[in-house]
Formats: structure tokens, sequence, C-alpha cells
């Protein structure tokens, strides 16, 4: 008997829904002192005074920080992350000083009050993205430590003797991760140690990172975070908001705690860069692509350099001879961008997966013939072998699933009840299937029970409960007799919630150790009185991973409905069939892709940061004026997996779920949308505006 | 912190004395809007007073027909009401089109009437906004305009009133009743909210230190004919891009009486009167309905952002239209 693979409920479900876990701003250690940032209300300039005196003859207020008085940071190669080291302001919202006091009130409105004049030069914030802004150059690499640009044969000479070319420009604009709980922490620093309770992703890096910056030994740090409230990439690495906190605890020598509100998550945690993606395919009459190129833009900021990987996906598609990325961004007056779901797939298959629609209206091809038709037999850049590839299967069950045959070829001719244009939409998903090194102690006791310990992170995807359902597996035990301890640094390294990788990544050594020790406890070592225990680390095992080309695979399937009367869009049916290894919990795993999904159709239809281009921020930095979907917005979104078998993986098999969901997402609906009224929307969200005036009368 | 004091008044003459008091002094419904404006700094008074345990809570028949709305009526309340639903449809679809449950549980009737703008700028203490701060500039016009103003706006402010109750009471010829320290008045809704003009710090006529006690709805004898529509850009929880609100008498194939109010266009409700006017005697057929509200949108002047309005409302009142005449075709 099994415990992988049975829909185990969340272990910790219940402490969640009665309130007694608790979320990092929760935890008050005694004597506790609230901090509270000062944004800057300037895109650009210099901090020329702050009036700190007033501030601090408020009743309440402990101390005001500001670059002419914080703390030294060393470079932790993140300039997010040097807070308050000068008096230049690179962005609007930048944190240009710091109150402290004693309750949350008074921090709130002591920052309120205080005073701050700048400097500002004649000409106005530099901070609105376009694909040929001056601004543009190439960076050594993209995100994650990808090529800059790649080349395999002559594009040009493709797209010159194609049969047919498209050549398209697709954008997406700023997103905001918006977890539900915004970023928060805890920090008391006492007798030269730091203890950290923090929203975090994954607290073995905030150690090394808070090492570096405060230099302080990473022996004396520990971090924890035991339920997080999402993060969505936004808390993959250390905000502003911890480096803060430990900075204002060092000073007052206090414990001081600190939250983001909404509208600081628009500014200080990280979001999704706009892009702007040309792609142009070549193309035979009879379907074969023998082009396909994919031109990134992307914007940065003046203190970081982050350029999402938009073009990355591309690289792994489709078949074809000659192909071309390139990566160009552009540093403006804006916060830093980072982290959001799936980063570089995301953004970048909407534009492919657009681009390959409009090719198969072109062509006169069934799209999801076309895609089957430009199947890879490897990595159609690197030529590497795929671990496994089952694209096509996904693409074939979701068809079928969907009811996708017959499905009309002329776009706009679907009408139901004189008022709805009705259509249908799909797009392919992929998404890296990555491991990182991590390490595990298990524990077995004299009682039958177990203790397995590792630095995972569960934030809210039921982490916990996966690893002790491996945990059991792997000891030949059921659930009940594992205690999990997860969320601390304390706990052996492990590597961070992100990039779906955490499972895979913790998994193998969670089942590494558990396995060390079924075979001490089967040759028949002794248990001691305070338990017997087996570590395990899995840096050696990932790098002996073989050279293949790992990826998970889906196939997403829309229907949708366009109102005549105001171009308001309606989703009916959505269907996504994924290829992502062993699924290990049906109950979590449908959960993920659900959540990618219905996020993917947020982009698709709702969510827009947009840029006030004269004041330099984003305009609708709340949750009231950036619109994510509402649950009236989703309709029941069906989920199929296959049952892939993949020996090229780590033990556990599985290969990631977190993100895939979202990746193809928002093509799906924008290729519906098109196919309902023949109009096709390249810029998102798409919104009645675009719609209303093209679209036929009643 | 900032001190604010809270009174929860147990009278209409004592609220409005002690509105009276320096200030700012700003009355408290459901405090669904005002609280968050006080949070982002936009308002600050220095006392609230509580009015929602006046006994205004209760919807009463009047002699005519009609129905008199306490002013404290709660509008998930107001929606429910079997005689609001039939004798007004239009008026229930309103109310539950907005907001979301948990707000229109709390939410009253005089405080939705006097709900502020949503504009980006006005909720942002740190931006200039002519409305917030009269004379410090309207970035609006040359920036996130889209949901703002097409119509009646002035080169002070495109601001709108973002609401759905007050466009379905303007349609109803509803009439607001307030007390002020000289006593009792009413104001059509037709005359309620203002065009921002040179002064956009005001929101309506009401005078200032004036309670709403309630909202009178005439009779209406083809009220069960009408209805509410509303675009916007999530199906749920978002104010509207445009609105319509719409009652219609048709006899025959011909439109007898007509009442259209459009939403989220202008500074008010905006009573649709040329459309009204050459709809009375009209065939009921979508192209008369379309001209007539080309007719009407006509006087627009929409900015890049929001001449896409122009157009949804056209079609919007198209659409509600032949809805409501049994068209639909
Ligand atoms: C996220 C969000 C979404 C929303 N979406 C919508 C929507 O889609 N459509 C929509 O129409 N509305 C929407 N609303 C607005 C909502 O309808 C209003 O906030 C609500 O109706 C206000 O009523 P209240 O009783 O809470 O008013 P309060 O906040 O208590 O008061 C509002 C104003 O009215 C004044 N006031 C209150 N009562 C009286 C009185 N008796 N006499 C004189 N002055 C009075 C107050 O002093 C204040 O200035 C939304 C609100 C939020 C927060």
């Amino acid at each position: 008997m099994s415990a992988l693979g049975t829909p185990l409920r969340r272990l910790e479900g219940r402490d969640k829904v009665t309130g007694s876990a608790r979320y990092a701003f929760e935890h008050t250690p005694e004597g506790c002192v609230h901090a509270w940032p000062v944004q800057s209300t300037v895109a650009f300039g210099r901090v020329e005074s702050i009036d700190v005196d007033a501030v601090l003859a408020m009743p309440g207020v402990i101390d005001v920080i500001t670059a002419d008085d914080a703390e030294h940071l060393n470079d932790a190669d993140d300039g997010e992350l040097l807070v308050m080291q000068s008096r230049n302001v690179a962005y609007r919202g930048q944190v240009v000083a710091l109150v402290v006091a004693e309750s949350l009130e008074t921090a709130r409105e002591a920052a309120g009050a205080l005073r701050v004049e700048y400097l500002t030069g004649e000409v106005g914030p530099d901070v609105v993205l376009t694909g040929d802004h001056p601004k543009l150059y190439a960076p050594e690499t993209v995100n994650a430590g990808f090529a800059t640009d790649t080349a395999v044969g002559d594009i040009d000479q493709a797209l010159a003797e194609a049969d047919v070319v498209v050549d398209r420009t697709y954008t997406t604009p700023a997103l905001f991760n918006n977890p539900m709980e915004p970023h928060a922490s805890v920090v008391t620093w006492a007798d030269g140690r730091l203890d950290v309770v923090e929203s975090s992703q994954g607290t073995t890096s905030t150690v090394q990172i808070l090492a570096k910056l405060f230099d302080i030994p990473v022996d004396d740090i520990v971090v924890r975070a035991e339920h997080v409230g999402g993060g969505f990439g936004s808390k993959g690495s250390p905000r502003p908001n911890v480096v803060l906190a430990v900075m204002a605890a060092r000073r007052v020598g206090r414990p001081v705690k600190i939250a983001y509100t909404r509208q600081m998550m628009f500014s200080i945690a990280g979001y999704r860069t706009p892009t702007v993606s040309r792609m142009r395919l070549a193309a035979t009459r009879d379907g074969r692509l023998l082009g396909i190129s994919h031109d990134a833009f992307s914007q940065t900021s003046t203190i970081e350099e982050f350029t999402e990987q938009t073009a990355e996906a591309v690289r792994h598609m489709y078949a074809a001879p000659h192909r071309s990325t390139t990566h160009r961004v552009a540093a403006l007056d804006v916060p830093t961008p980072r982290w959001m779901r799936a980063p570089g797939e995301c953004p970048g298959m909407y534009a492919v997966e657009s681009s390959i629609d409009e090719l198969a209206h072109e062509l006169s091809i069934d799209p999801v013939e076309l895609r089957v038709l430009n199947e890879p037999a490897s990595d159609p850049e690197t030529g590497k072998p795929f671990s496994s590839r089952h694209l096509v299967d996904c693409l074939r069950r979701g068809a079928e699933a969907f009811g996708w045959d017959g499905r009309a070829r002329t776009p706009g001719t679907r009408r139901e009840g004189g008022r709805w244009l009705v259509g249908t939409g799909m797009a392919s998903s992929l998404y890296p299937a990555m491991t990182a090194p991590s390490s595990a102690c298990a524990t077995a006791h004299r009682d039958g029970s177990y203790r397995v310990e590792i630095n995972a992170t569960d934030i809210g995807t039921g982490a916990r409960t996966v690893l002790a359902q491996i945990a059991a597996d792997a000891l030949g035990t059921v659930v009940d007799r594992i205690d999990i301890r997860i969320g601390s640094s304390v706990h052996p390294l492990g590597a961070i919630a992100g990039g779906s990788s955490g499972t895979a990544s913790w998994g193998w050594a969670v089942t590494k150790a558990c396995r060390s020790l079924t075979e001490k406890l089967a040759s028949g070592t002794e248990i001691p009185h305070d338990g017997l225990v087996a570590d395990a680390d899995t840096t050696d095992d990932v790098e002996a991973m073989d050279d293949v080309d790992r990826h998970a695979y889906g196939a997403q399937f829309v229907e949708v409905r366009v109102d005549l009367d105001s171009g308001e869009i309606a989703i009916s049916r959505m269907l996504g069939v994924f290829a992502a290894g062993r699924i290990l919990n049906g109950r979590t795993a449908r959960s993920q892709f659900i959540g990618g999904m219905t996020m993917g159709v947020s982009m698709a239809l709702h969510e827009q940061g947009v840029m006030d281009a004269r004041h330099g921020d984003y305009a609708n930095h709340d949750l009231a004026t950036y619109h994510v979907a509402a649950s009236a917005d989703i309709p029941p979104i069906e989920v199929e997996w296959l049952d892939e078998q993949d020996s090229h993986l780590n033990p556990v098999g599985g290969k990631g779920i977190g993100e895939i969901g979202i990746v193809g997402a928002a093509a799906a609906v924008a290729n519906a949308v098109w196919h309902a009224t023949g109009v096709r929307v390249r810029d998102l969200p798409v919104q009645p505006d675009a719609l209303v005036s093209r679209l036929p009368v009643r | 912190m900032r001190p604010l004091d809270y009174r929860r008044a147990s009278s209409v003459d004592e609220a409005v004395a002690l509105m009276g008091r320096p200030g700012p002094v700003r009355l408290l419904g459901g405090g669904t809007n005002l609280v968050d404006l006080l949070k982002l700094g936009v308002e600050s008074p220095t006392l609230l007073v509580d009015v929602t345990h006046l006994g205004l809570d209760e919807i009463d028949d009047t002699a005519d027909g009609g129905l008199m709305i306490g002013a404290t009526v709660r509008n998930s309340d107001l929606a429910a009401d079997p005689r609001v639903r039939e004798r007004y449809p239009v008026l229930a679809r309103a109310l539950l089109s907005a907001a979301s449950a948990q707000i229109r549980n709390v939410a009253t009737t005089g405080g939705n009437l006097l709900q502020r703008t949503r504009c980006v700028y006005f909720m942002d203490a740190t931006k200039p906004c002519n409305k917030r701060v009269p004379g410090s500039g309207c970035p609006a016009i040359e920036g996130a305009s889209r949901e703002l103003g097409v119509l009646g706006t002035s080169t002070e402010c495109i601001a709108t009133h973002p609401g759905d109750m007050a466009v379905a009471l303007t349609a109803l010829d509803a009439v607001v009743h307030y007390v002020t320290a000289d006593g009792a008045a009413t104001i059509g809704m037709d005359r309620f909210h203002r065009l921002p003009g040179d002064d956009p710090s005001r929101d309506t006529e009401l005078p200032p230190g004036a309670m709403i006690t309630g909202v009178e709805i005439p009779p209406l004898a083809f009220g069960p004919t009408s209805t509410y529509r509303k675009a916007r850009d999530r199906r749920s929880f978002a104010f509207a891009l445009a609105s319509v609100a719409a009652a219609v008498q048709v006899e025959g194939d011909e439109v007898r009486d007509v009442r259209l109010a459009i939403g989220s266009v202008a500074h008010r409700p905006w009573r649709a009167r040329v459309a009204e006017e050459l709809l009375r005697g009209a065939p009921a057929t979508a192209d008369s309905f379309r001209a007539a509200a080309e007719a009407e949108m006509a006087a627009a002047t929409p900015t890049e952002e929001n001449r896409f309005k122009v157009d949804l409302v056209t079609r919007l009142v198209t659409g509600t239209l032949l809805e409501l005449a049994g068209g639909g075709r």
C-alpha cells in the first residue's frame, strides 16, 4: 500500500481554517515594536531633506532611520535589498525612511507625517517600456542564467523562402503577484543572534543573504516560515521588508515587526515586467515550420538588472531548422521586476501560442494538427534527447475530451440567442522540470514513529503533506507515524519553493534519508534512546543527473462567449490536460493546476498594472482597481493528467506542477476570443475596449 | 495616532446638530466608502456621527403606490424587498450588480448615494486632484482616464459618479429627502448629483450639514418592464465601465413611454433625455434604439483612453431596450 498517489488532505488544513496556524505577522515576541516604511513620492531624483525631528517628537515614536544614518550593508547581489544606502531615488515607492514606533498605528501615522523634500530634474521619469525604447540593451544573461540570444540556421533566409510568414507583436502588461498574505517579518536581535519569522518561499537563502548584508555568521541566524499565505515567486528571495526589520531591530534593541500594505505590494515586492514579443514564423503551405523567431523586450530598474527569460520557452517547443531568439532589456525609473509564477514561460508562451494560432488560420490547418505536425523528436535547439515528452498525447486527449472536432474554421460564425458570439481556442503549455540539491534528516524512534526534517517551505501548496507521504512510502509506514518538520533554517538545508522544483528537490532528499534509515534498521542497528538518525544530501545526485531535456507539457482548451452588447467576455468551459511525471497527491495537484489556469485567465482578461507616466507609479495599486479574476469569471475548470513514467527524474518521479497551469492559458483564452469574434487582440488583457467597436451589431 | 471621535446619534436632530460642530464632521452609514477614504488620507474628519440607529431602516408604501426608503436601509435588504423586485426590478438589479455581498450587507441607501468617485487620482492623496484639493490640477485628463467621464466633463475634472443604485433611482425620478438645521426639504434625483464645472469638489447639490433621511420613489406603471445592465471588466465586484437603467412601455410595435439613464459616464447618473425624446412614438426596433442612443452620445467628449465608452453605451442601450421590448432578436 502506497501513501503516494492518495489524495490526502493537508495535514495543517484544520489549523488553517480554525485560525490556529500562525503566519509571520501573528508572532509577537515580548517587547515588540513596529516599523513602517516611508516611500518616495517621486520616481527619480534625490532626497534633499527629511524632517526627522518633527516626527521623533511625536509620542510613541522610537526612531526614524534615513539614508543619512542607516547602517552600512554589504552587497548581496540584489540592489533592491540595499535599502537607504544613498539619498538617490530610483523609482516611485522606493523606501527613503523607516519609522519605528511603539504601536502599529503610531508608526503608520508618523510615517505619513514625515516631511521629505526631493530634488528632481526638469525631465519627467522614464517609465514606459516600448519595443523600440532607446535604452534597450542586450544583457549578459537572462533570468535563471539562460543565454540572451540563440541562433540556429538562418532565420532571414527561412522567412524569405517560406510560403507563409506570420510576423506579429504581442504585449503583456505589468502584473503583480499579490499573494493573500502580503510580505511580513518579525525580527529579534539579541546577544548577537538574529531570529527571524518571515513570510518566505525559502528561508535557507534568506539566512545566507542576511548574513552577507549584515556581516553576521550564518550560524547566528535562524529564519522560520512555518505557514505562508502564498508567494507566486514574490517571496522567492528576501524583499526589502526583512532587511528593514533587521536594521531596525539592531538599532532599537527590541524585536521589530513589519508588514507590507496591499498598496506596497505594487512597488517593493517585485512583479512581472511588461513584455513586448515580436514573433516571426516561416512555414510551408503544408504546415511545416521552416523558421521560428522570438524577439523579447522587457524592463528592469536602474538599481538591479532582472531580465525576464521571455524567449526561452520557444527554444524547446516546435521543430524548425532555422531559429532565433533575442532578449533586450531597458533600465527605467521603475521598481525592479522579479519572479512571478512561471517567469519567462508565462508571457513567452502567450506570444508563441498566439502566433501559432495565427499561422494555423493562415494555413487553414487545425491548430491542434499544426502543433502535432511540428512536434520535434529531440530538443529542437540543442538536439538533446527528451527525458519524456507527451505533448502530442495531451493535445489529442484534450481535443477528444473537450469535443474539439468539428470546430468551425471560420471565426465569428457561431451566434447564440442573438446576443452572444461563441468560440473556442487552445494552446500548449510547457514548464521545465528542475531539481536543486537539498538535505534531509530522518529519525526512527523506539515506538515505531519517525521524525523527518528538512527546510522545505509550504506556501499553501500542500508540500508538507506530500513530503510526509513520500517519507511514509520510503520508510514503509503510514503517514500518521511521520512527524514532518519543515519551514525553519534549523532543519537541514532545503531548496526554495520556486521553479516548480520544491517537491522534486526536497522529495529526493527525504527519500534518500528515509531509505538510508531503513537500511540501517534492516541491518539490525539498535535504536538508541533518543532515536536512530540518518542524514542525506543530494548535491552529488543532482550533479550526476543525465544531460537530457526535462520539461512538463500540457494542452489547454477554452470556450468563450462574447456579449455583442458590450464586448464583455465570459469563459464557459476550460480544460487542461497535463503530462507532468508522477502525480503524488491528486487533491493538492488538482488545486495547483486549477490555480495556475485561473491565474492565466486572470492574466488574459483582467490583470493590468496601469503606469501613470506622469508620476511614475502603477496608478491602480490596490485590489479594487487592479482586478484579479473573481469567482464569477471562472467556470468549473476540468483538469486531467496523463500517467507519465520518467526514469530521468528524481526518485519520486514528479516533474513539478506549480507553474505549468498558468503557461499557455492566456493564449488559449485570446485564441478563443478571436475564434468567437474574428477580432485578434494582441495586447493583454483582452477587454471590451478592443472589441466593442469591431463586433457586428444586433 | 490621529484623534477621531465617534458618536452614535439618537435622533435626526441630534445628528444634524452635531454636523454643525467645528469639523470636519462626517455622517457614518455602513462606512464602506468613508472608512476606506479615511485610511487613504483622502478624508480626515475629527468626528464621525453614526446614523444607523435612528429607525430609518424601513421601506414603506406611500399613499400613491410608490415607496419611501429609509436612509439606512441596507443595499441587500432593499434589493431583496418583494415590492422593489416587483415594481422596480431596475433598482433591485442595479443594487445586486454592485460591489460584493459583504459590502451590500452593510452599505446604506444614504451612503450609497454619496459615495465618492473611484478616479485613481482622487483616491491617491500623494497626487494632484481638483476634487480633493481644489486648484491642484487634474492629471486624469491626460492620464489614467479609461474608466472616467465622457459626458458633461469639464477642463477641471472628468470624474464619474461610479455607483449603480443612483442610476436606477435617476431613471425612476426618485426624490431625496433630507434635513438641515433649517428643517426638512427634498431634491429630485435629476438635480441631486452635479456636473463638475469649475467646482469639482462638490459632488451634489445637497446643502452642507444636511442629513439624508430617505429616498422616495414615485409609482411607475411600466416599472415592471424595467431592467439594469452593467458592462464591466470582470463579472462581479467591479465598478461599471458603463451601465444602463431603462424602463419601457411598448404598445403594438411602438414605444409609448421610456425612462433611460446611463451610469459611469459622467459626474452624475446621466438621464438620457435626448434619447427618451426620440424614442417616444418611435418603432420598437434595434435601429431606432441605436439611433436614439447615438443621438444621446453625440455630445460625448471622450479622452483617447475612454473613447470606447461611446460605442459601448450605444450597444448597451440598444441591447437593453431590445430585451425589454421583448425582441432580443
Ligand atoms: C471594493 C468596492 C467595490 C465596490 N463596487 C461597487 C459597485 O460596483 N457599484 C456601486 O454602486 N458601488 C460599489 N461600491 C461602493 C459601495 O456601494 C459604497 O461604498 C456604499 O454604497 C456606501 O454606503 P455606506 O453606507 O457604506 O456609506 P459610508 O461609507 O458610510 O458613507 C459614504 C458617504 O455618505 C455620507 N453619508 C452616509 N449616510 C449619510 C446620510 N444619511 N446623510 C448624509 N450623508 C451620509 C458619509 O458621510 C460619506 O461621505 C464598492 C465599494 C467597494 C469598497
